[in-house]
């Protein structure tokens, strides 16, 4: 660690992965409800678990690039962090904002707390991941201010890389988009229609950039290969992912009352985006063939390659699976949609949060460039078990979704929705066990925080 | 990548790229601003329909159902619902009110939302002005 307000970086870190087990243990219930309907009933409604389980997933996520961005700033700049307390202060309010909303969606209904926070004067809830009382939201836009300003200060007066202006500028994206999350209209077409604006442009445009700025980041240092190759390739690839991925809104544009010629724009531009999905596997992979170095940590090394990879086959193909006009007319809303959200995320933001985290920890918390064999052995062990989990959970969703689509949309006979849900439930059973496994897997990456080598476990 | 490709022709691809998508997806989101009042039903759009939305949003309907496909794949999709219940608001009410407190034994079941009779009629209501959305002829049939 060459600049010791980086340190910030590591609460935000530690509260990611705390949050990311909750958000774990929340999929596991709802993954049990789909299979035991009563499961937790009245208690702990399937709408409630799987708020707590998207929303969880959305705050650790945001704790993640917040502190990938800390650690990874102050080094691109080089100089100290602008506001080491500020960063420190907002840690804390983001954190018990996030919990105390959490909190409030599992102990009391959701209308009562629509009703204690006020929804009446600012209506923004009860629309998919952005749930959180509309208080919430507003603290929501006071971290991100605080934290812009403070990453801001600190690259204007310091270096400006390519890398850490990509970076403010996917950051500023994702501050200015969610200010759609309060425009509320009451026409439904509208709604719709501009609540893409943040959900979209989030995960297939500004993200896009906070994954490019992060991955370029950690090759830079894991491979050495020169800053100008990089950089260029990383122009290269977020350029793509905007080129293609802003009218690639369209293609939630097919169903929800919008114009027909949507179909063609969105199917189209959205046909193209695994293009940049796909140059940034063979970015990775070529930088790290170049590598000029073998640098110590090499679990870091899987994370940015399976990253690569996952977020590819993620976002790439499973979304180019279902994102054709003629192909969303059978499987908008369906178990395939499941399929795709669930390896698009953890391919793209899960592993590049955890890339980072892989990479900067051992300098945060060792002060050397690599956690023992030990430990990353336990960190590969745990990328394996958590990626195939995943590419298994995603393969029966994907044939979960091929069933309810033929037998309630296409075959002669359509079947109402619950007769099919029971149709199809064996595959819901596989997905559960999967995801055990995959909660197994998360457990051990946990451990390997905690994992000794095996000269200190012999000499203890 | 080729030597003859630099990096500031790289930046020049990324920022005009990006401004120039960024201004196109503006214009067809005007020109979609101009064309939906003839397919939005804004003109079923009435009191009753904005309360139907709000209580619809305040319990959180979509975490579990889909409407216009879009929501959580638990439950059923409700775009067309009312369409589904034979053109029945009082069907849609007496789903809702009649859901049981403890829930159904081994199986899915909707809360008991404990809504009003005002509200029951407001999300029915909702629910018909939303299944007169032009949405392109979605969903396939009526199953959803």
């Amino acid at each position: 660690m060459q600049y010791s307000s980086q340190a910030v970086a590591k609460p935000y870190f530690i509260a990611a992965i705390g949050l990311f087990i909750g958000q774990i243990l929340f999929g596991l219930i709802i993954g049990t409800q789909y299979v035991i309907g009563d499961f937790l009933f009245p208690e702990i409604p399937f709408n409630v678990a799987r708020m707590v389980h998207t929303n969880l997933l959305i705050v650790w996520l945001l704790f993640g690039f917040m502190g990938a961005a800390y650690y990874l700033v102050p080094e691109e700049a080089e100089r100290e962090l602008f506001s080491p307390k500020l960063a420190i202060a907002m840690f804390w309010i983001f954190l018990v904002a996030g919990a105390l909303t959490i909190v409030g969606y599992l102990a009391v209904p959701y209308a009562t707390l629509a009703a204690a926070t006020g929804n009446d004067l600012l209506p923004t809830m009860g629309r998919e991941f952005l749930e959180q009382p509309t208080i919430t939201k507003i603290g929501i836009v006071v971290v991100a201010l605080a934290f812009l300003y403070n990453i801001g200060m600190t690259i204007i007066t310091g270096r400006k890389t390519v890398i850490n202006i990509v970076l403010l500028t996917g950051l500023t994206g994702l501050a200015v988009f969610f200010l759609f999350s309060f425009y509320n209209p009451i026409n439904l077409v509208l709604d719709k229609m501009f609540w893409w604006w943040v959900v979209h442009l989030w995960v297939e445009g500004v993200w896009e950039l906070i994954m490019g700025a992060i991955l370029a980041f950690v090759l830079i240092r894991l491979t050495g290969v020169d800053r100008e190759v990089i950089e260029k390739w990383l122009y290269v690839i977020i350029a793509m992912a905007l080129i293609t991925g802003i009218i690639g809104t369209g293609h939630h544009y097919y169903w929800i009352g919008t114009p027909e010629y949507w179909q063609w724009w969105g199917s189209i531009f959205s046909a193209l985006e695994p293009i940049p999905f796909f140059m940034m596997t063979v970015f990775a992979f070529t930088m790290v063939n170049r590598r000029r170095k073998e640098h110590p940590n090499k679990a870091a090394t899987l994370w940015a390659l399976g990253c690569a990879v996952m977020a590819f086959l993620g976002a790439g193909v499973w979304g180019f699976l279902h994102t054709l006009a003629p192909v969303n007319f059978y499987t908008h809303g369906s178990q395939i949609t499941a399929a795709h959200g669930h390896m698009a995320f953890y391919g793209a933001y899960v592993l590049i949060v955890i890339t980072m985290i892989s990479y900067a920890w051992p300098h945060l918390h060792h002060k050397a460039p690599a956690a023992n064999g030990r430990a990353q052995l336990f960190e590969m062990w745990s990328f394996w078990i958590m990626t195939i989990s995943i590419v298994f959970i995603t393969l029966f969703l994907t044939g979960a979704g091929i069933l309810q689509v033929y037998l309630q949309r296409v075959s002669d006979t359509p079947l109402p929705f619950m007769v099919v849900q029971d149709k199809i439930a064996l595959f819901y059973w596989l997905r559960l066990w999967t995801g055990v496994i995959f909660f197994v897997g998360l457990c051990l990456y946990v451990y390997s925080f905690f994992a000794k080598d095996n000269k200190s476990l012999a000499s203890s | 990548m080729s030597e003859t490709f630099t990096k500031s022709m790289a930046r020049n691809i990324y920022l005009g790229g990006s401004v120039f998508f960024f201004l196109l997806f503006l214009a067809l989101s005007f020109d979609t601003l101009g064309a939906l009042p003839k397919r939005d039903n804004r003109q079923n759009i009435t009191p009753q329909v904005a309360l139907g939305k709000k209580v619809w949003e305040e319990n959180n309907c979509l975490g579990c159902h889909t409407l216009l496909g879009e929501g959580a794949y638990f439950a059923p999709e409700l775009g067309n619902v009312y369409t589904r219940f034979g053109g029945s608001k009082e069907a849609i009410m007496g789903f809702i009110a009649s859901r049981p407190v403890e829930g159904i034994p081994g199986r899915r079941s909707m809360p008991q939302f404990n809504l009003s009779n005002e509200e029951l009629e407001a999300v029915a209501e909702f629910l018909k002005y939303t299944s007169e959305i032009n949405a392109a002829n979605w969903p396939p049939n009526v199953q959803g």
